[in-house]
């Protein structure tokens, strides 16, 4: 491993990718350069379809690029096979999603919980850690509940302690307010940055709204497939 | 918690529908006891019946009686070892309607021709010195909680004494033993005490049984007896024991063959049933699927949670059902034993049955397993 890897937690190099619809060719990231720095809360913009998820599933190891290298915490992934990458996820990335997307039959602190079985570790280990991570977002008293019983905010943040309870070193959050109000996404935003700050978690926050965006670090913005200048 | 908890919640989420399926998995385990309990009773016959054993009966049918003096000129030829007459009492106690085995037989023989029948030495004295003596078999003492030493009145169907009256009075005096229950569904009464007693038939028996030095002899030995009473008024059929129990077990061996295949047709619907279940449950939980897949867990363990709970499913289902045949079968076999002793669910026939259980759901559960398996997450996360 080398020095500058180790300050970029994610590094791009000409990073294409083509869908194939029948005949025809849809290139929706074109020659990609990105690097982000470890400790960086770094949000991407842009507008719809200009290939935000695209480029958040590669760098997450849920997809192939058609070309290019992708290094995301030490590791050369694009090469990597469907079993390693699911090992390596579960190690390394803490996704959090605009819906949630949490188990509707698993109370809030199961649901935390769900990463943890890929662990080896005692139930009473991962109910410990899973508790820590609800502390962190402020939602023990919601333990039990179940995510019907949540309102969309508390979904939310046990979706975002399910995504830290590994102990991830990059979080992916795609859209992570675009389903909540003004309010509510102020409390998540808040609630990233005092993981960024306090936690020392690297995050890649994709957002269409600039007030949320403002809360970063750093904006990329990012239109047809080409990344643009960077803004402070 | 670990993932058999997840499995179980996921079950529990369509309660009713998982109810119907868990319900016609039941239904179709209870058939399956059912049947292999019934399988059980008539292979339990075939293979008791002895290779070395003869059973001469009247060539036109079964209850017409033959003379007697027929045992003599048995046992007078060649390569015979013991004979043994016997009628057929139609004895029942108490109730009509349940008959059991009663013979009347020269009981002083009976262990020459059945030597696999155990009997204390004290008991088998007893038995003798009294005429009205009952030997009877364990599972048919244990059928009716009878007792040694007891008196029972019993009741023939067929044969008055020679006052009118059909209670014949007995008094318990040996008890037999033999390596299958199913052997001991029967009595045996002294032949004197019949034949000197009875109304009408004197001297006339039921069937005659012979058994020979050497079993490979049984079809030439057969044809010999029945030449020697061929053209008299009473002329025989004789056949080995084990083929007399075969065509009579063959009579219903139709019936068997049908009833496999009803349960093959049930099974086949169920089949159906059970995957379209776990096929919907599984089409409904994409999104699910792709967050775990997206979490980290890979696809061989995506496709054993699948499996694992299509598997639960079956399971539960047909241990349910087995339950609940073998209590059927139970009960029928307490009223049944003297027209169908050795009604029983087997051990293999239950194993059998979870082995069946456990195929089932893995059968049902494979198309959704590989199905989700091959989730692909980004597709699958686009669709929402
Ligand atoms: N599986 C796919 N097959 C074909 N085209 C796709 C697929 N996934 C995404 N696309 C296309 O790629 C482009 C970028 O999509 P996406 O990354 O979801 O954009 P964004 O998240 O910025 O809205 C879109 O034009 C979309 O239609
Ligand atoms: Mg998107």
């Amino acid at each position: 491993m080398n020095e500058k890897t180790l300050d970029h937690i994610v590094e791009l190099k000409g990073v294409t990718k083509t869908y194939h619809r029948g005949r025809e060719r849809i290139e929706v990231l074109k020659q990609l350069d990105l690097e982000i720095e470890t400790g960086e809360f770094a949000a991407l913009m842009g507008p719809s379809g200009s290939g935000k998820t695209t480029l958040l599933n590669l760098i997450g190891g849920l997809d192939h690029p058609s070309a290019g290298e992708i290094h995301v915490s030490g590791q050369r992934i694009e090469r990597l096979g469907s079993r390693a990458l699911a090992k390596w996820r579960s190690n390394h990335i803490g996704f959090i999603f605009q819906f949630y997307n949490l188990m509707p039959v698993l109370t809030a602190q199961r649901n935390v919980e769900l990463p943890l079985l890929l662990k080896k570790m005692s139930s009473k280990e991962r109910r410990d850690r899973a508790m820590t991570a609800l502390e962190i977002v402020g939602l023990t008293d919601r333990a039990k509940h179940l995510p019907r019983e949540l309102s969309g905010g508390q979904e939310q943040r046990v979706a975002i302690a399910r995504a830290i309870v590994s102990d991830p070193d990059l979080l992916l959050a795609d859209e992570p307010t675009g389903d909540l109000d003004r309010d509510t996404a102020g409390d998540i935003l808040e609630l990233l940055q005092t993981l960024n700050t306090r936690h020392g978690k690297t995050i890649l926050m994709v957002t269409h709204d600039p007030a949320a965006a403002d809360r970063a670090g750093r904006i990329v913005h990012m239109d047809k497939g080409r990344l643009l200048e960077e803004a402070a | 918690m670990g993932t058999l908890h997840l499995i179980r919640k996921n079950l529990g989420r369509k309660k009713l529908r998982t109810t119907f399926t868990l319900l016609s998995i039941a239904i179709a385990f209870v058939l399956f006891t059912l049947l292999s309990g019934i399988n059980q009773a008539f292979n339990a016959g075939l293979e008791l019946a002895g290779a070395d054993r003869l059973i001469t009966m009247h060539r036109m049918s079964f209850i017409q009686p033959i003379p007697i003096s027929y045992h003599r000129r048995i046992e007078a030829m060649d390569g015979v070892e013991a004979v043994g007459h016997f009628t057929w009492f139609g004895a029942y106690f108490q109730n009509p309607r349940q008959q059991f085995s009663l013979q009347p037989t020269e009981l002083s023989g009976l262990t020459d021709l059945y030597p696999e029948y155990q009997i204390p030495e004290d008991q088998w004295q007893r038995l003798m010195n009294n005429q009205t003596g009952l030997l009877v078999g364990q599972g048919l003492l244990d059928a009716y909680g009878w007792e040694l030493g007891q008196q029972v009145p019993l009741n023939s169907t067929i044969f008055p004494k020679s006052d009118g009256s059909y209670a014949w009075p007995f008094q318990i005096e040996a008890v037999f033993t033999q390596e299958s229950t199913a052997n001991e569904i029967q009595a045996f009464m002294h032949w004197d005490y019949f034949n000197e007693a009875r109304a009408f038939g004197q001297d006339q028996v039921g069937w005659i049984v012979t058994r020979i030095a050497d079993p490979d002899q049984s079809a030439e030995i057969a044809a010999r007896i029945d030449e020697r009473f061929a053209n008299s008024p009473t002329e025989t059929k004789t056949s080995s024991e084990q083929g007399w129990t075969a065509s009579f077990a063959a009579q219903f061996g139709n019936i068997g063959l049908i009833v496999q295949s009803i349960l093959a047709c049930v099974f086949f619907t169920l089949l159906l049933i059970a995957g379209n279940t776990m096929a919907q449950a599984i089409r409904e939980r994409t999104g699910e699927l792709a967050v775990m897949k997206t979490i980290g867990f890979p696809d061989s363990r995506i496709v054993a949670m699948v499996l694992g709970e299509s598997v639960l499913l079956a399971v539960v289902g047909g241990l349910a059902g087995i339950g609940l045949g073998v209590l059927f079968v139970q009960g029928a076999a307490a009223s049944l034993t003297q027209f169908l002793p050795g009604l029983a669910v087997t051990g293999s026939a239950v194993a059998t049955g979870l082995v069946l259980a456990v195929l089932l759901g893995l059968l049902t559960g494979l198309v959704p397993a590989w199905q989700a398996g091959r989730l692909r997450v980004v597709e699958a996360m686009g669709r929402r």
